[in-house]
């Protein structure tokens, strides 16, 4: 068990992260889910121990560990570049980690061919890394990992540098691999995609601070402000301001004020401004037979991948992206109307806090 | 907040290091220090002196002409290896079999002691049996280094020049290997020639490496000793007589321990500032 | 702008090639048409960098011609080619301003100065850095240094075609979105050809007009977004398109019976392969529907009794694995759709399967 206790940490006056509090739980996945210098990799050097915090502390199983250096700590890390002793066979370097600990040889041979099954290595145990490919490579350091038994396990986009068809595969084993092992993991990307895909936990970041840490889906289906909801999204997430008065909720569209109605959870919320989003994929391009809030938007431009549509449109000032199944043509310029279930919008209040999310889709319906 | 538990111990494994410095730098320095405030005649004999020395030194023509021929030196030789250098470095080869034996090629001349440089220089440009010396008599120069300041002037650069440019050379190449392939391609298609590329791209990316190099071979240069100590004597006359020949000249020739010390001290005061200066002055360049 | 054609091209890094597997390309004949937009896929290792790099004159091909505009270019170097790459890490000069930047291969050019200012600043208009010209261009981010080593190549009005190399590698999924969004504007506004190089199916298939798939140093297929998704003329095209990819499985195929493992299936049209052909169904995973079961009901003709192995929440779709006797059939149902806990059947859309003999698509009623 891993615990972070307000953890701060602050180089030449800028702060990198800031009060960081987490409880990482054995056998757990943990994603840590963020952009770009949002403090991923700083927050892993912590809990790995290469750096120490500027305040705050961090405990594993209860007890403080700030003051036990790295060497000492069962610390096992992945990073983004393929990491193996070049000169060492795939077997020696999955092994290298217990002939270090000193373990038997014939523990250690047995819990090689585990570790290489595991990760479908077995026909390259004799080969040096680098006469194998890159997701050959990944899969030794994450062995290399696994057997070492350690109880935090840090993996820094440890997929970002592979093919996109080998990520797909070792996105849907790795949780399974993660399961069978007791330590706990904690996983850096900056996908939403890999994050639900992996599942366990999620912590999102933004500029230094968890916004949010809970289940992953729980994350994805009720974010807890909007910038948690723009982390977790891809597409990008559709916003505008609206004005919600008794069942109502207005907007402002070409000039004119449209409006929806309300269901009965959301209408209870105060009269006020709020921050309407709502996922790409919950835009439609057709009313069915329910009430919907619609408007008008002039298309800039769209994707076609073959199985879906991607249309970029413009309404007023926003930019907005419409997943649409199937093929869609519509061509760039086109007056076009967009509609959405007044179900399955988010209202962000002017904190940007969540107010109201749409009820989960019951099963079957 | 937690308070954190400063761990004292930490201390005692620094002690063996302060204790290293402290004899080799410090207590040193200080006995200079010492010296160069004092006037002494015999052992455990000592007058002080005050600021004498160092006022004496300021205003001496010796002083000012070691110092004055200390700075041309180490301007010429920074001129000629900098850019020699460099130049060397963009000849080599980027891979291939060839890398390897430039790479020890160029590191031979730094493995040779600074007195076998200087010995090798002084037979070898001997007017009468040396190759070079011989050699440029031979085509019509008339050249001999123990008698014309012109020509111990050449040699002593040469010699310099010929010792270390290549720590120069293997720096650039160093920083001219790390420029990923994609920068040329990209320079290429842009239609850069070959000034463009070595002015927008590969100087900036051996910046770093080049005021490393810089810094190296001015200290280096500031106290060079051996070599024309061991080539010329500092003559004909004193004309290469740089500062350090000079100091010693002082302090074992003349045993004018005082003098030396109070020289010394602003020798010392000097390399760091100027080595300061320059790094200042380059590295702010880079933040702007 | 050009239009870029290749014929008989291959090409080996080794000196004296003898076997197949020596070449990085196998002999690719193909024309990429004047101001399309077009992307190579494949996998690492499969020649499309090696493919990239013999247009853009890095390369010279071991043999083959390469032509722009009926005009041979193979022994050109790049600097006579006029072509504009992007790489996949951003090369910017770091020491320049993004304006002067952009003046880079003008000036090199030996443009009059009056001309590259103009230029310069309508480039930054369309790039949206105008705030930006006088900054030093390292201190941009990722994104923003892309553009400017796009933009390096769009103020040269005379560049045949743009190349990029994997141009999204380093940038975040939100301004992947972006960044996209803003090359496809700028395509359509100038009508450059431009030719894009990725391992990433989505940004080919979002980016492109005509997608060519690469395997093993050939040209697999070549095609729309939609007939790669929907027509797959080769199971590693159907493999490779599409998240999960295409499940591909062994079945026998007679007239317009076909059988996985002894269950039947129904299938659309007749089919004929020889008879030593090995013979695949693939059906995307979009294309499977799953009904609970409770393990007694025997299933009706056209249902597959499977175990569900694995179920993942991914928001807005569930990817279900299940397994039908040693084989794993994943599929994709919408959020919110009940997924059985256990035994299931599932069940093939009919008009979606393809049939394969030896790994190529069969047409109805042909024989191989």
């Amino acid at each position: 068990m891993l615990e972070l206790k307000l953890v701060n940490k602050v180089v030449r006056r800028d702060s990198h992260i800031s009060n960081v509090s987490l409880l990482l739980e054995r056998s757990s996945l943990n994603v840590l889910l963020g952009p770009t210098l949002s403090g991923k990799t700083t927050l892993m050097r912590l809990m790995a121990g290469l750096d120490k915090p500027t305040s705050g502390d961090i405990l594993i199983n209860g007890k403080s560990v700030l003051d036990v250096p790295v060497r000492k700590r069962n610390v096992a890390m992945v990073y983004q570049q393929f990491i193996n002793y070049p000169g060492l066979t795939v077997y020696e370097n999955i092994a290298s980690p217990m002939r270090l600990a000193g373990n038997t040889k014939s523990d250690i041979d047995r819990r090689v061919r585990e570790a290489a099954s595991l990760l479908r290595l077995e026909p390259y145990l004799d080969r040096t890394p680098l006469n194998l490919s890159g997701g050959q490579q990944q899969r030794t350091a994450i062995a290399r990992a696994l057997v070492k038994d350690a109880e935090l396990v840090l993996l820094d986009e440890p997929l970002a540098n592979l093919d996109y068809k080998l990520r797909e595969e070792l996105r849907l084993e790795l949780p399974k691999i993660f399961a069978e092992s007791g330590a706990v993991f904690v996983y850096a990307t900056t996908e939403p995609q890999e994050a639900l895909l992996l599942g366990g936990n999620t912590a999102t970041l933004s500029e230094g601070r968890v916004t949010q840490f809970n289940s992953t889906i729980e994350i994805y289906n009720k974010p807890a402000d909007l910038v948690t909801a723009r982390t977790f999204a891809d597409p990008p997430l559709n916003t505008m301001n609206v004005i919600k008065r008794g069942r109502e909720l207005q907007i402002k569209s070409n000039g004119r004020i449209k409006s929806v109605s309300l269901n009965d959870r959301a209408s209870e919320l105060p009269d006020d401004k709020y921050i309407l989003a709502v996922r790409a994929h919950h835009v439609l391009l057709s009313p069915d037979n329910q009430s919907k809030l619609s408007f008008n938007a002039i298309v800039s431009g769209s994707e076609i991948t073959g199985s879906e549509t991607f249309i970029h449109v413009q309404s007023g000032e926003h930019r907005w992206v419409v997943l649409a199944p199937g093929v869609c043509r519509v061509a760039n310029g086109d007056n076009i109307d967009l509609f959405i279930d007044p179900d399955r919008l988010y209202l962000f209040d002017k904190q940007q806090k969540l107010a109201h999310e749409p009820a989960k889709i019951a099963a079957g319906a | 907040m937690i308070a954190k538990t400063v761990n004292q111990r930490a201390w005692f494994l620094v002690l063996p290091v302060l204790l290293i410095v402290a004899m080799n730098a410090v207590i040193p320095l200080m006995t200079v220090v010492n010296y160069s405030v004092q006037d002494t005649f015999s052992p455990g004999v000592f007058f002080y002196e005050g600021t004498k020395w160092y006022k004496e030194v300021l205003t001496s023509p010796r002083f000012h002409g070691a110092l004055g021929r200390q700075l041309t030196f180490t301007a010429i030789i920074l001129a000629i290896e900098i850019p020699l250098g460099v130049m060397i470095a963009l000849a080599m080869p980027r891979s291939g079999p060839w890398v390897s034996v430039c790479l020890v090629l160029m590191a031979i001349p730094l493995l040779i002691p600074w007195n076998v440089v200087g010995a090798m220089w002084n037979i070898f440009a001997l007017p009468d049996i040396g190759l070079l010396g011989f050699g440029l008599n031979y085509i019509g120069f008339d050249y001999n280094y123990t008698q014309q300041p012109l020509a111990a002037w050449f040699t002593v650069v040469l010699m310099d020049v010929w010792h270390w440019t290549s720590l120069v050379v293997l720096l650039a190449y160093a920083g001219l290997s790390s420029i990923p392939d994609a920068y040329y391609q990209a320079a290429r298609i842009d239609g850069a020639n070959r000034w463009a590329v070595f002015r927008h791209i590969q100087l900036p990316k051996m910046k770093h490496v080049l005021i490393i190099a810089l810094l190296l071979r001015f200290m280096d240069s500031f106290m060079i000793y051996t070599e024309p100590f061991v080539l010329t004597g500092g003559g004909p006359g004193s004309t290469t007589t740089f500062l350090s020949i000079d100091l010693v000249k002082a302090a074992i020739g003349e045993f004018n321990l005082g003098l030396a010390a109070a020289m010394s001290i602003l020798y010392f005061l000097m390399t760091l500032l100027i080595c300061w200066v320059f790094y200042t002055v380059m590295m702010r360049e880079e933040e702007t | 702008m050009a239009s870029i054609a290749i014929e008989n091209l291959a090409h080996s890094y080794i000196e004296n090639p003898v076997r197949d597997a020596d070449y990085a390309l196998k002999s690719i004949n193909y024309e990429w048409t004047d101001g399309g937009a077009y992307a190579l896929l494949g996998p690492s290792g499969c020649g499309k960098t090696t493919l990239l790099n013999v247009i853009s004159g890095l390369l010279t091909p071991s043999q083959g011609t390469i032509q722009f505009n009926n005009r041979n270019v193979t022994s050109l170097p790049p600097e006579e080619r006029n072509i504009a790459q992007v790489f996949q890490f951003p090369v910017i000069y770091d020491t320049m301003t993004v304006a002067e930047n952009l003046a880079f291969p003008l000036a090199n050019r030996g443009l009059d100065k009056t001309e590259i200012t103009t230029r310069v600043s309508q480039m930054l208009e369309t790039l949206d850095l105008s705030t930006k010209a006088g900054k030093r261009a390292n201190k941009l981010t990722a994104d923003e240094k892309q553009k400017i080593s796009l933009g390096r190549g769009l103020v040269r009005h005379d560049v045949n075609a743009i190349l990029f190399d994997e141009p999204l590698t380093v940038i975040d999924p939100l301004m992947k979105w972006e960044l996209r969004t803003q090359l496809k504007e700028i395509h359509q506004q100038l009508r450059h050809t431009m030719i894009y190089v990725t391992h990433d199916q989505t940004e080919a298939l979002t980016f492109a007009e005509k997608v060519v798939v690469m395997h093993e140093g050939s040209v697999v297929q070549v095609g729309t977004p939609e007939e790669l998704f929907n027509e797959p003329e080769h199971t590693f095209v159907g493999y490779f398109i599409g998240s999960p990819g295409m499940n591909i499985l062994p079945v026998t195929v007679d007239g317009s019976h076909a059988t996985i493992d002894g269950f039947p299936v129904s299938i659309n049209g007749f089919y004929t392969p020889s008879k030593d052909a090995r013979t695949e169904l693939g059906i995307r995973p979009e294309h499977i529907s799953i009904k609970a079961t409770n393990g007694t009901r025997s299933p009706d003709y056209n249902e597959l009794p499977v175990r569900v192995k694995r179920v993942s929440d991914i928001g807005r779709q569930i990817v279900i694995a299940v397994t039908l006797g040693n084989h794993t059939i994943n599929l994709i149902v919408p959020e919110g759709t009940s997924v059985p806990e256990k035994h299931a059947f599932i069940t093939f859309d009919t008009e979606r399967i393809s049939i394969f003999a030896n790994d190529r698509r069969l047409s109805v009623a042909s024989s191989s």
